[in-house]
């Protein structure tokens, strides 16, 4: 047997073993755990706000989460531009040029002091909003990537951490702009990437339509889900960092649990038929709320399976989603250039 | 900095070979029963609905969003 085949066949042992071992532990489901659980009542929520200014499609957009700015959220989108906005006033708080306006990624640090991007120029480019006079510039390009950047996240001010076209992730040094470590492993294009509560560990959504948990310290990889049956987009962690939310080209979402490294529910319904393209749970994980191709955000109750809600308002595709972290209200974005704030 | 690793240049048997140590990983993994899991799942989410707005509402008056009265809006 040539060395190919042998390494397939140790492989699929080792799948079925594992296939095995997770059926070991199923002694309930999830829907027939919440059996006596009450439907959560429908949920109609109402645009508040608009934020108006963006001349092109929007990719993305992160909350702020320092108290200093957990009402600040910045947006990234094809006319080349980041902008963050006070979502109270729907003023904007800076507006950035970038170098490449085909960007598909932004992120809020942590601390409030960074934003950062990145797209088809394959670069994570970090911008300094704290600059001493007032102007904000590009601190750092971290370039390594030999695809383009589909998401990235701040660990602090000094570490982020960037998921690429090219099949890998990487944790990057922000000082020195270099790779510290690169996670390699999905044999598909790293679509979306989500940090652990406790920032220990972190989560990716790949076009091999499996996610990965990975450990940020030991630079390995964990864990690996599978179940989805094309590409998944949008990936998060349930607000106790103990189990996955992914959303995928299959037109649903699915609940993973860390411990028992296994799917617990899918969040799907014959009647929607287009992909996820984002998504985000509410601040205590009971909903579930998800952009679909289709223009619109289905809200789920995550317990139960069953769609609560839906969030109609946007004219085109809605490409990102973000809850506020003190769960105030939910931010939507859309190819419709606006974003739209709910509540 | 640890090698740069560029998938197009693994060759088939270098990804053969780390999908295989990479199950081999996976397989050692210590799992909880589902019924555990589920029933601290159904707790977690019992224990935060109370304070969460998306699911509870807010009053008009109480909501940080709500319609900014007097002057005027230009877009």
């Amino acid at each position: 047997m040539g060395e190919m085949e042998e390494l397939r066949k140790e492989a699929d042992n080792l799948k079925d073993q594992i296939t095995e071992a997770r059926k070991v532990v199923q002694d309930t489901t999830l829907q027939e755990a919440v059996a006596g659980t009450t439907l959560v009542g429908r949920v109609q929520l109402k645009t508040r706000k608009t934020l108006r200014g963006h001349l092109a499609k929007i990719y993305a957009m992160h909350w702020g989460t320092d108290t200093n700015c957990s009402k600040l959220c910045v947006s990234a989108s094809q006319d080349g531009k980041l902008i963050v906005w006070d979502t109270l006033t729907t003023n904007k708080v800076s507006a950035i040029p970038l170098k490449s306006s085909w960007v598909m990624t932004c992120a809020y640090a942590p601390s409030g002091n960074m934003v950062a991007c990145g797209g088809l120029d394959n670069m994570c480019s970090i911008y300094n909003l704290k600059g001493k006079d007032g102007n904000v510039k590009v601190m750092r390009e971290l370039a390594a990537h030999t695809g383009y950047l589909s998401c990235c996240r701040f660990l602090s001010d000094s570490e982020i951490i960037t998921s690429s076209g090219d099949c890998t992730c990487v944790l990057w040094d922000i000082e020195t702009g270099t790779e510290k470590t690169i996670f390699a492993g999905h044999l598909g294009d790293c679509m979306s990437l989500a940090v652990s509560p406790d920032f220990k560990m972190f989560i990716s959504g790949a076009c091999d339509f499996t996610a990965k948990l990975w450990d940020i310290r030991e630079a390995s990889c964990r864990q690996t889900f599978s179940g989805h049956e094309s590409d998944i987009n949008a990936i998060g962690f349930f607000p106790n960092g103990n189990a996955v939310i992914t959303g995928s080209d299959d037109a649903t979402c699915k609940l993973y649990d860390l411990r028992a490294d296994q799917e617990l529910i899918t969040y799907q319904d014959s009647g929607i038929m287009c992909g996820v393209t984002s998504l985000a749970p509410s601040l205590s994980g009971r909903l579930l709320l998800a952009g679909y191709d289709d223009f619109n955000v289905n809200i789920w109750d995550m317990l139960k399976a069953e769609r609560v809600g839906v969030l109609a308002g946007h004219d085109n595709r809605v490409s990102c989603i973000g809850v506020s972290s003190d769960g105030m209200a939910c931010c939507t974005g859309s190819w419709d250039s606006f974003l739209k704030i709910w509540n | 900095m640890p090698g740069v690793i560029n998938m197009d240049e693994l060759t088939d048997v270098d990804k053969a070979k780390m999908e295989r140590d990479q199950k081999k990983i996976e397989v050692k993994l210590e799992r909880w029963m589902t019924s555990k899991c589920c029933t601290e799942f159904m707790e977690a989410v019992q224990a935060g609905v109370e304070e969460d707005t998306l699911v509870k509402g807010i009053a008009e008056d109480k909501n940080p969003f709500k319609e900014l009265k007097g002057g005027c809006v230009v877009c």
